[in-house]
């Protein structure tokens, strides 16, 4: 069969029942999205099938004949192409270790798309809710996610989205958390 | 064993899958593949065989029929289509199971047909299809039937059967309640769901995570026929159903919260 990815078609030997995981990153060297659990429960693999987020680790390569597939070397690359929500993750610190973040960026990316402007919180939770990360508490990926939906995406806008309301009491920061 | 371990058929209709299913001898279903997928992970499949892919059968309607609130819903209709669809209790049921990415790729079909696991109860929307008393209309050995979702669960563990539809009537009154651990991917330990349809037919209840498969309460129902109170009638299902340990929880745990949450689900369908 042939697989399209990013935008290339890739002929592919690996036989119908293999995941589409397997298939990125042994016979076609695409190795941004990360084995996690294979088990559908973690979501770092996580890639857009015409335009849809799905579990490479749960996808059959045969159903993938004619459809589109997109990592995430297919949104953007630095320093020059990056989508806006990889620059807000960069921005606002939304990666530790990384091991979640290419299958955190592509739902993400999905949602902005899907919404077509700004997301709320809630929708961003909703979202990301099949997708672990050990690092960061999650709080930093949600706010990139909703600054990169409203076109916030360098340091300063940043620190302007998180000052908090007037009601909320002053908390000191001391240093970075990093 | 390796995935390439198996003939996999890919029909191109609803007709052809029936064929190719035959009486179902040696073959596997492969529908959105979120059990199974995970399965040819752990080497647990495919055992040699065959396997049949559904992804281009078709199969994946949600087809209203006449004016009478009578849906037939396609094997392959996958469950972010139904938690969307108001036929409740099953979308309800539908949207709690795992995240929207895992809906958006498992089927009822395969949800219907999941096999029972050691770890956790699976099939989270059979309690509410019992509730709701669907069909299903499968192939298989001797043909085509339609039966009750009741009896299809029922049946020996060696016949398979491929599924096509499920019809169900939308209920006047439902609910559904469920105990779930706080993980999203976890499936419910427990689930309960009653419906009531029109005309003056009674009260039905079924309950999940308490057997293999999900199991109607006949007992509760008849208690509540005959004027029990949702608490007493809640208290029979003990009498029927002997839950089991798992990871998710204890049989202990689950015999003591079970009335309770069918309890809750009456007062609910009550209330609704
Ligand atoms: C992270 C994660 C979280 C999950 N959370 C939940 C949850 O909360 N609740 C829940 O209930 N489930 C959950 N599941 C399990 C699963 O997603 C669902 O049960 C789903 O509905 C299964 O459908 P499928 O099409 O993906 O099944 P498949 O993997 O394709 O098939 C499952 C089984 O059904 C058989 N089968 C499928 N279709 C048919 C058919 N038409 N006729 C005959 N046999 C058939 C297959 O042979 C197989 O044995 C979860 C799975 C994952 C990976
Ligand atoms: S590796 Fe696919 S979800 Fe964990
Ligand atoms: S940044 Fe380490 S798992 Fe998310």
């Amino acid at each position: 069969m042939e697989l399209n990815v990013n935008g290339v078609t890739h002929p592919i030997s690996s036989s119908p029942l293999t995941s589409l995981l397997e298939v990125l990153r042994q016979e076609l060297g695409i190795v941004s999205p990360k084995v996690g659990c294979r088990q559908g429960a973690c979501g770092t693999c996580t890639v857009l099938v015409d335009g849809e987020p799905r579990r490479a680790c749960l996808v059959a390569v045969a159903t993938l004949q004619g459809a589109e597939v997109t990592t995430l070397e297919g949104l953007g690359t630095a320093p020059d192409g990056l989508a806006p929500v990889q620059e807000a993750f960069h921005a606002g610190y939304a990666a530790q270790c990384g091991y979640c973040t290419p299958g955190m960026l592509m739902a993400a990316h999905a949602l902005i798309q899907r919404a077509g402007g700004p997301v709320y919180r809630e929708q961003v939770i909703e979202a990301l809710s099949g997708h672990i990360c050990r690092c960061t508490g999650y709080v930093k990926i949600v706010d990139a996610v909703i600054a990169a939906s409203r076109g916030q995406v360098d340091s300063a806008e940043f620190d302007q989205l998180l000052r908090p309301e007037p009601s909320e009491p002053e908390i000191e920061v001391k240093g970075s958390p990093a | 064993m390796r995935a390439s371990d198996t003939e996999v058929l890919t029909p191109g209709s609803a007709a052809q899958a029936v064929e190719a299913f035959g009486d179902g001898r040696g073959i596997t279903v492969f529908a959105g593949g979120t059990i199974l997928m995970p399965e040819i992970a752990a080497g647990r499949y495919p055992r040699g065989g065959r396997t049949l892919m559904l992804d281009r059968a078709g199969l994946d309607q949600l087809d209203q029929l006449g004016g009478d609130g009578t849906v037939a819903i396609g094997a392959m209709v996958p469950l972010s289509k139904l938690a969307g669809s108001r036929i409740e209790p099953l979308a309800a049921a539908a949207r709690e199971v795992g995240d929207l990415e895992i809906r958006a790729q498992a089927t009822i079909g395969g949800n219907l047909c999941a096999p029972p696991a050691a770890e956790s109860p699976r099939g989270d929307l059979q309690a509410a299809l019992l509730a709701m008393g669907a069909r299903v209309r499968s192939a298989g050995k001797a043909g085509e039937r339609t039966e009750s979702v009741e009896d299809f669960l029922a049946r020996s563990e060696d016949e398979t059967r491929l599924v096509l539809a499920i019809e169900v009537d939308k209920p006047r009154r439902a609910s559904y309640l469920s105990l779930r651990r706080p993980h999203a991917h976890s499936y419910a330990a427990m689930t309960v769901a009653c419906a009531q349809n029109d005309g003056n037919g009674g009260v039905r209840v079924a309950a999940g995570g308490v057997a293999p498969r999900a199991k109607r309460l006949h007992g509760v129902e008849r208690a509540l026929a005959e004027g029990a109170s949702g608490e007493d009638a809640a208290a029979r299902a003990l009498d029927e159903v002997d839950p089991q340990d798992d990871a998710l929880a204890s049989a202990w745990y689950r015999r003591n919260v079970l009335p309770t949450l069918i309890t809750r689900a009456l007062e609910q369908l009550q209330g609704g």
